[in-house]
């Protein structure tokens, strides 16, 4: 964040003798109300704002379910129906935490894909693409700890197949499952564990998107054509321009995201968590969350539990590896015209795979499921390098003004702009 | 590009339809009934939650508890509006069980802000004397319950106006009027009895309500507002499980179109508020310095 140049002037004689011992004011408002945004950015990166007010959404409810939650065996189911039934709007908080978690991965499923999609994974923006997926990965733990604590049956059956997946890991993988169970099997010491680490890891995502957004605030952001900004023309000042398009689009999500909460509050659920967890009966069918099923899928395809595993976490950890595997120099695939064929295949695979992991693993689903899974891989460790050697892409715009205004024409310089985007900082 | 797009979206309808003729097992889908709840504007309505509770208080409670709900929801809005005289009075037919100060258990009848008071001592008791399986507790049953609609359908089922959440109702509705003789004359197990709607058909509750068993209110002339059957029992009383589930449901569809009126209209302001700002945007930026801020 402080890569720039600190374009605040303090105004008055205490901003002045504040802003001499520690610059605090400038960091911010070199941050996010002088930095150059890309002007030709589409509403595809409006989610990163969306994301953020979903995290502080998250963190807000969570801490008021908490301070009614009980995080016991016997008495958490108990306790998240008392939130429901006797807690002022107790339902609203409950309602607005188990679905901000679904409407979190939305959000973060278009984010990863524009990414993918405009190529900002490429350099130089490594680091910041590889924090996102850090971040990914912490909302994955987090979400799957969370949805065990009201300890219905599948909160119950969840947490029983997913820790008995990390005990096939070789060497540690018997500690590791001994250390999150607290004892021999799934009971009341595991649903303190995890309650404990659903209130950590946030605050663990809240410290990496931190860094993302230094990161972000280091290279500038990538944008539709995926060129550099050249010159002023380019971009426009974070503030009031982004920051109006980000609260509007914002405002927008959240009419989307209430929606659920408030007239299909538990259809991205299932009935069976309805049901007081009970370790003598398993459910027919044991489903994670629908942001989880792709690599639900994944881990079935395989016949051995060791490599099914294996390749799970590795579905996860190849997107990190995306900015080496890709070897075309052309960032944006609106200029890639065999790459973005093969993008929206990957788009449709993981869309599949996410159907086919909800299926019980029989039949044609399990042939599905492999097929999509090799294809999962492939796109990363086949496609992306060698299309990237072959394709011969479009030609890319002269300037990112050229793609807002088309090319040739000129835009007057003495615009509106200076004084518009001086304004805020007039008054500060 | 939009080759791509067609081919892509008729590989995902085909592998969808390919594997989705293995699923089904042979229970029938209940069928779907018209709820007063269901939907934007759904309501309860009072006079069948109060149908649906006599039902449950004379026929399903005798095996099955509710122990999440209190007297007092009785008489608490957007439920089945009984008065908090009438609910007083309800809760001291009960008997509840509490330490006396000499910390002797006592006996004494239960006020509003109890909950209701379970058939069974405990669990173990409930299962023992129903056959080795305790009967589901009714308090959340109504979201518990639920069936696979499957693609395409549960994509429309999330859809405003054309959605549908009430597969528990539906389903417990269903279950109630799914009793029939075996097909073909087969032998059941004893204990079990056969349901059409239960997954497996064997289930282990007899039929446990039949046409005319409970006498509804009449009308000021005399006559019967609505039939004495199997049926209509069985929607009052589910149409009561769902409140039971769900007290709150009125309060929050209620509060639920409010937010997204204010939120769209706020969005509709924001949008021109951003159209405004963004018809500024000319030439140079001010504060951007090229040399400095290295945008790559």
């Amino acid at each position: 964040m402080s890569a720039h140049g600190n374009t605040y002037v303090p105004k008055s004689a205490l901003a002045k003798w504040f802003e001499s011992r520690l610059p605090l004011i400038g960091l911010v408002h070199s941050s996010f109300v002088s930095f150059p945004v890309p002007r030709n950015l589409n509403y595809f990166w409006t989610f990163g704002a969306i994301l953020i007010a979903m995290l502080v959404s998250q963190i807000v409810t969570g801490i008021w379910l908490a301070m009614h939650y009980d995080p016991s065996a016997a008495n958490a189911f108990n306790s998240v129906e008392h939130i429901m039934r006797d807690v002022n709007y107790g339902w609203l908080l409950r309602y607005m935490h188990a679905n901000g978690a679904s409407m979190f991965f939305v959000a973060v499923y278009v984010h990863i894909f524009r990414a993918l999609y405009y190529g900002s994974y490429k350099a130089p923006r490594e680091v910041l693409y590889i924090l996102g997926v850090i971040i990914y990965l912490l909302m994955m733990a987090t979400a799957f700890l969370g949805y065990t604590l009201p300890w219905g049956q599948m909160s119950f059956w969840g947490a029983t197949v997913i820790t008995n997946i990390l005990a096939a890991i070789p060497v540690v993988g018997d500690t590791i499952q001994s250390l999150l169970w607290g004892g021999y099997s799934v009971g009341n010491p595991t649903l303190n564990r995890f309650f404990s680490l659903h209130y950590l890891l946030p605050f663990m995502i809240t410290g990496v998107v931190v860094l993302h957004v230094w990161a972000l605030h280091v290279t500038g952001q990538n944008n539709p054509a995926g060129i550099p900004i050249k010159s002023g023309k380019d971009a426009v000042a974070f503030t009031p321009y982004a920051t109006i398009k980000d609260v509007f689009a914002s405002v927008v999500f959240f009419a989307f995201f209430a929606y659920w909460i408030f007239y299909q509050p538990n259809y991205l659920g299932h009935a069976d968590n309805y049901v007081p967890a009970n370790p003598a009966v398993t459910p027919a069918h044991i489903v994670p969350e629908w942001y989880f099923l792709p690599f639900y899928a994944i881990l079935r395809a395989v016949p051995d539990k060791l490599g099914g595993v294996i390749l799970m976490f590795s579905a996860v950890l190849i997107l990190a590896l995306a900015p080496w595997l890709d070897t075309s120099r052309v960032r944006s695939c609106n200029y890639r015209p065999i790459y973005r064929q093969f993008f929206w295949l990957f788009v449709v695979v993981c869309i599949v795979l996410g159907w086919l992991g909800a299926k019980p693993p029989e039949g044609g689903y399990v042939l599905a499921a492999r097929i999509c899974t090799a294809y999962y891989f492939l796109h990363f460790l086949l496609v992306m390098p060698l299309v990237g050697l072959f394709e011969t892409p479009k030609a890319l715009p002269g300037s990112i003004l050229e793609t807002v205004t088309g090319p040739g024409k000129q835009v007057s310089g003495s615009g509106m702009p200076v004084g518009a985007a001086a304004a805020p900082s007039s008054k500060g | 590009m939009k080759t791509t797009r067609v081919l892509a979206a008729s590989l995902l309808a085909a592998v969808m339809s390919v594997t989705a003729t293995s699923a089904d097992e042979g229970t029938p889908h209940p069928p779907r009934e018209k709820w007063s709840f269901a939907g934007i504007f759904g309501r309860f309505d009072q006079a069948q939650l109060q149908r649906g509770f006599q039902v449950y208080k004379e026929v399903c409670s005798s095996c099955h508890s509710m122990s999440l709900v209190r007297f007092r929801n009785l008489s608490e809005a957007g439920g089945p509006g009984f008065s908090t005289g009438q609910v007083k009075e309800l809760a001291s037919q009960y008997k509840v069980k509490e330490q006396n100060d000499a910390g002797e258990d006592v006996e004494r009848p239960a006020r509003a802000a109890d909950a209701f008071p379970s058939p069974f001592p405990n669990e173990k008791a409930a299962a023992a004397a129903n056959g080795g399986k305790a009967p589901p507790d009714f308090s959340v049953l109504a979201k518990a319950r639920t069936y696979e609609r499957g693609f395409p359908l549960f994509v429309v089922d999330a859809l405003p106006f054309v959605g549908f959440s009430e597969q528990g109702v539906d389903y417990i509705h269903a279950l109630l009027n799914g009793y029939e003789d075996p097909p073909g004359g087969k032998e059941i197990p004893s204990g079990t009895y056969y349901n059409k709607y239960y997954a497996g058909h064997l289930i282990a509750m007899p039929k446990p309500i039949s046409d005319g068993q409970v006498t509804y209110a009449k009308n000021d002339k005399g006559e019967p507002v609505v039939p004495e059957t199997v049926d209509q029992y069985s929607k009052d009383v589910a149409a009561f499980m769902a409140w039971a589930a769900e007290p709150h449901m009125m309060a929050r569809k209620a509060l639920g179109l409010r937010v997204i009126l204010f939120l769209l209209v706020l969005s509709g302001l924001l949008y021109y508020v951003k159209k405004k700002i963004w018809a500024k945007v000319g030439g140079e930026v001010h504060g951007l310095q090229p040399e400095l801020h290295k945008t790559y």
